[in-house]
């Protein structure tokens, strides 16, 4: 692989809802690019829909770290590569056999199921954030608990443990966390399943991990990784994409008001936000386990691949216009939930509770606005999920 | 229209329930697919082509010859 000149991952331009601009400046005649990474490893970047998918869908190309070549996006996460692993980072078969552990509680109709319960959660927190107030953090007050009391929930997790895996999900995702924080985190949080998961031998409930313990086909320490990739993953990326989509919302007034005209849409405007926010914004790794072409580029076996998901998704071939938050466009095929066989495995929930926290919030807060001057708002830049700090709001 | 599934590839992603319901669902043990409708009207080929297209495991295929 010859030398790169742009770095992974590149600073955002002026607008802090679009992808980094060195990812775009490629252009069509370049869909793989080469970059290089935080300690100058050479890695390719797919920035295409097409070529993206393709590399997705392509047994060639592994989501297992210990495999030599695999790219790492920061210190920490080479630190931890080799370690114990959730099947997000296993091939076939043993992925999709451990998958298939939990594939059955997300399924289209199990999700619909939840319905209730998960607009009674959203509910209960509205009533509280709103009762003799005027405004809030909606991070902090609705689009962070209501994920996190769902996932515990379905898990059955004590959510009054949710200052402390929040804290530890926060390090873990932090691209610039030092490596002992990075470390203490993942011993933590591993340790705090593990146990939970013991407990569950002696008092079982409903939730998920009372199941996997059931089957008795697991070890614990395989449960509490399957624990730790829900848990993070279930409260990380829906908190931040409902922030982001109410603040989207909100900086686009004709396409909030579309939305609020026409309520039957919000399923629609779910998708449009999910592609044009991306907000898994350090991309999808792999690595070439042979000579695979890509884009008319041969990557070789053991070279390192960044699918990079935010770009793609805006890809004027797939998406004329791309850049545009429009929420009657043609979603189809977006990329934000990943593609292939380790496609969001819990997507039919984050549509659920997206639906759901967007029209409680349009539907009952009719004066929603911005309590303070949109450049105040902080981006979580360093993140491998994007996401704001705090959402001061006032209705 | 004649649909072919193969379960063994399927990752229970839903995607094929989204695109076309009346033709895909899901197993309630592990979610992955089951065939509704091997031979679905022409009417649905849209759904169907959808379905196909959004399957991440690249699990359902359409029998060579039909027309899309």
């Amino acid at each position: 692989m010859a030398t790169a000149t742009t770095t992974h991952p590149a600073p955002r331009g002026t607008c802090p809802f679009a992808p980094p601009p060195a990812y775009r400046q490629a252009g069509p005649d370049e869909p793989v690019s080469k970059v290089a990474l935080w300690d100058g490893t050479p890695c390719w970047l797919v920035t295409r829909h097409q070529e993206a998918r393709e590399v997705l869908a392509d047994p060639r190309f592994s989501a297992d770290a210990t495999r030599p070549g695999f790219p790492f996006l920061s210190a920490a996460a080479r630190h931890l590569g080799g370690g114990k692993t959730s099947f997000i980072r296993m091939d076939d078969p043993e992925h999709g056999r451990l998958r298939r552990m939990l594939t059955g509680d997300f399924t289209i109709r199990k999700t619909a199921a939840l319905r209730p319960a998960v607009q009674q959660v959203a509910d209960e927190l509205f009533e509280k954030m709103t009762t003799g107030r005027t405004g809030a953090d909606l991070v902090a007050d609705f689009a962070l608990p209501l994920p996190s009391l769902v996932i515990c929930l379905l898990l059955g997790v004590p959510y009054q443990d949710h200052e402390f895996f929040q804290r530890c999900s926060r390090t873990l995702l932090r691209r610039d966390s030092p490596i002992e924080e990075v470390v203490a985190a993942q011993d933590e949080l591993t340790a705090y399943l593990d146990a939970l998961t013991d407990h569950k031998r002696t008092h079982p409930d409903d939730g998920i991990l009372s199941r996997l313990v059931a089957r008795g086909e697991l070890a614990t320490e395989d449960i509490g990784a399957m624990g730790r990739l829900l848990l993070i993953a279930g409260h990380e990326t829906t908190a931040n994409m409902t922030a982001l989509s109410v603040l989207a919302l909100l900086r686009h007034p004709d396409q909030l008001a579309h939305l609020r005209a026409h309520p039957e849409a919000t399923p629609a405007a779910v998708e449009e936000l999910l592609r044009w926010l991306s907000i898994v914004q350090s991309g999808v790794t792999r690595v070439a386990t042979e000579d695979a072409e890509i884009g008319g580029v041969l990557i070789r076996a053991g070279e390192g691949v960044i699918c990079q998901i935010n770009a793609a998704n805006r890809d004027e071939q797939r998406y004329p216009d791309g850049d545009a938050l429009d929420l009657t466009r043609d979603t189809r095929r977006h990329l934000a939930f990943g593609f292939g066989v380790h496609q969001c495995l819990g997507q039919p929930l984050a549509r659920l509770e997206l639906e759901i926290a967007l029209d409680t919030l349009l539907r009952r807060l009719p004066g929603l606005r911005l309590a303070v001057p949109f450049e105040e708002i902080r981006f979580r830049h360093e993140m491998t999920v994007y996401g704001i700090e705090s959402l001061p709001v006032a209705w | 229209m004649i649909v072919h599934v193969d379960a063994d590839r399927c990752c229970g992603a839903g995607q094929c329930v989204l695109a076309a319901p009346e033709v895909f669902d899901q197993r309630d043990e592990d979610g992955t697919v089951v065939l509704l409708d091997a031979s679905p009207p022409a009417a649905l080929v849209r759904e169907v082509a959808d379905a196909v297209a959004a399957c991440p495991g690249g699990a359902i295929r359409l029998e060579e010859g039909t027309p899309r």
